[in-house]
């Protein structure tokens, strides 16, 4: 194992960041996923030493560095605002670690083409980063960061300030990068879709705790936690009211899920395993219902159309072949059908 | 071509603005075109006034080099750390600017005066307070360093600390984060600062008059030549002081100007 981090505590005026712990394991892309305000920054900030926890113990490699200072961590960090220098070049930036850390100069200037290779910013060596484009900027402060890390880079939110067609672009080039340079990544984000594309492993902390921590395959197959599942865009998850042999009761509609050993408190019915049609049919399915139509919203390879059942508010993803054939319009009529695999209980 | 729309607005708020440029402007105007030439070409030959504008130069350099040594640092941990009793020591820095400089110049006498335990101690070393150079250096300084301190801090506070956290764990250290990120970008504030309280250092004269009326600074010299010959022998002399001070700050000024590409 990489990195350790053992009950972690630190309070900072009115915020806290209560016990945390976690495991990054070497050569891993980890991300950790939560909206902003919850503490990931601070987290970071106590990995890289520019922060002390009140509390626990940080182990990297076997070894306590709690209270070793940054510069002798070398946990670089990247921020989302790159933070370059302004007053330098790009290759006086690129450099500065390495000087700062005794490699003389020649030898600084060596390594860093190479790292400006690896990102394709050989051309911008000898420019101002005032004169650099934000994709730019950003390569060349991981550049920074790459060159001197010495097995772990912190990444704090370091795409959510480009815009979307540049973010997918880096986002490849960061997994490429990681893979690469058989780097330990940690990167922090609020956005779930970087989450699960970058992860190896996804921590989701949700109300200054680390609620959860999986690969994005599990995050959104084996929901675990309501939040959480909320919380990453997953639909159709509900309380469960009532309990019998077989079937549960969900805002009053009654769902048969089959055997299951013990009761549990919340169901997640999978949108893409139900079912829309215009007649009833006869099916093994055991969850027949009629509907009713409440709205549908265009995504980018399927429709997710919502419907009612009574109070329940089903979302139902289907093809935009069947969402035409279906002739599907508000307050029109269905029968919504899904078998009792398609019910996740948690 | 922009083209300037002249509003209600924009001339009330222009007639007002040129109130004040006005009432900074006249008695200035007014003060250089009054001297005579014959004044001034006397003025130009005068040594006992040079010799007290180089006194009055050297003095705030000496006050302000001084105070940005030690002024510095202090800029720096206000604006970068957060220690209980921060509020009172911005206090302390602003106290200066709030008291009487008559004031100051006693408060200073009290403790640098001719039988104080400072002024015994250094006596043997041979540095005097009382009538002498040191002591309208640090009467300059005890009056202006709030401008110098201010100013740097703001400079300081202008650079996002991220900027200094990513270079420490890139692997520098706290010196040299200061010396190679924080100075760098902070030197115009820190110079501006500088230009400041080097200004401030040559007008002062209730705290300097106090300590010293001799060797005479260019604004007691003024105040003397004002009370013992009057107005038109006082005049010379202000001219001088008010051209050659004009110079210096243009000339400073310049230099400290802000980059016009500083964002980014």
């Amino acid at each position: 194992m990489t990195l350790e981090l053992r009950s972690i505590r630190k309070r900072l005026g009115s915020f806290e960041l209560p016990q945390l712990d976690l495991t990054v394991e070497e050569e891993e892309y980890f991300v950790l996923l939560g909206p902003s305000g919850v503490g990931k920054t601070v987290l970071l900030e106590i990995i890289a030493g520019l922060l002390t926890p009140d509390s626990g113990q940080i182990r990297w490699r076997g070894q306590d560095i709690t209270t070793i200072p940054p510069e002798r961590r070398g946990f670089a960090i990247v921020y989302q605002d790159y933070a370059l220098f302004p007053h330098m070049t790009v290759m006086q930036n690129i450099i500065y670690g390495l000087r700062s850390r005794g490699v003389g100069r020649i030898e600084a200037i060596a390594k860093a083409s190479q790292t400006a290779e690896l990102l394709n910013i050989s051309p911008l060596l000898e420019r101002m980063p005032q004169a650099l484009s934000g994709g730019e900027q950003q390569r060349v402060a991981l550049a920074r960061a790459l060159v001197v890390s010495s097995g772990l880079l912190l990444l704090d939110e370091p795409l959510s300030a480009v815009d979307l067609r540049l973010r997918q672009r880096l986002q490849r080039e960061f997994k490429r990068i990681q893979q690469q340079t058989g780097t330990t990544f940690m990167h922090v984000t609020h956005d779930v879709d970087e989450a699960v594309l970058l992860g190896h492993r996804v921590g989701v902390m949700l109300g200054d705790r680390l609620r959860r921590v999986g690969s994005p395959a599990d995050l959104f197959r084996k929901p675990d936690d309501p939040d959480v599942a909320t919380f990453v865009g997953m639909r159709n998850i509900f309380p469960v009211n009532d309990y019998e042999k077989g079937f549960c009761r969900a805002n009053g509609v009654r769902i048969h899920i089959g055997e299951r050993a013990e009761p549990y408190p919340h169901i997640w019915i999978r949108p893409e395993e139900i079912l829309l049609s215009r007649e009833a049919f006869e099916s093994s399915a055991r969850n027949q219902f009629p509907c009713l139509v409440d709205d549908w919203e265009f995504q980018d390879v399927l429709v997710n159309v919502r419907v009612r059942i009574g109070d329940l508010t089903l979302n139902v993803l289907v093809t935009y072949g069947s969402f035409e054939k279906l002739e599907i319009e508000r307050g029109g009529k269905l029968y919504a059908t899904f078998k009792s695999s398609a019910v996740h209980c948690f | 071509m922009r083209k300037y729309r002249l509003s209600l607005f924009s001339i009330t708020f222009l007639l007002l603005g040129s109130v004040v440029l006005a009432f900074i402007i006249a008695p200035l105007a007014r003060l250089i075109l009054a001297a005579s030439n014959q004044e001034l070409g006397q003025a130009l030959h005068d040594a006992e006034l040079w010799s007290s504008i180089w006194l009055t130069l050297r003095a705030a350099a000496a006050a302000t080099l001084a105070s940005t040594f030690f002024g510095v640092p202090l800029a720096y941990l206000l604006a970068r750390t957060r220690f209980p009793g921060r509020a009172v020591v911005l206090g302390i820095v602003d106290l200066p600017i709030m008291i009487p400089h008559s004031a100051a110049g006693i408060a200073l006498l009290t403790l640098i005066g001719r039988h104080s335990v400072i002024q015994r101690a250094t006596e043997p070393l041979g540095i005097n307070f009382v009538g002498a150079e040191a002591g309208i250096a640090l009467a300059m300084a005890f009056v202006s360093v709030p401008f110098l301190i201010n100013a740097a801090r703001e400079g300081f506070t202008a650079i996002p600390d991220r900027i200094e956290k990513v270079a420490r764990t890139l692997g520098a250290s706290r010196t040299r984060v200061f010396f190679t990120i924080s100075l760098p970008m902070a030197w115009r504030g820190i110079l501006s600062g500088m230009v400041l309280m080097w200004a401030r250092g040559i007008s002062e004269f209730g705290a300097v008059v106090i300590i010293a009326y001799h060797p005479m600074t260019t604004p007691v010299l003024v105040f003397q030549r004002f009370n013992d010959y009057g107005l038109a022998s006082a005049r010379a002399a202000a001219v001088i002081l008010i051209l050659v001070c004009a110079a210096g700050f243009s000339i400073l000024r310049f230099i400290a100007r802000p980059a016009r590409t500083e964002s980014l």
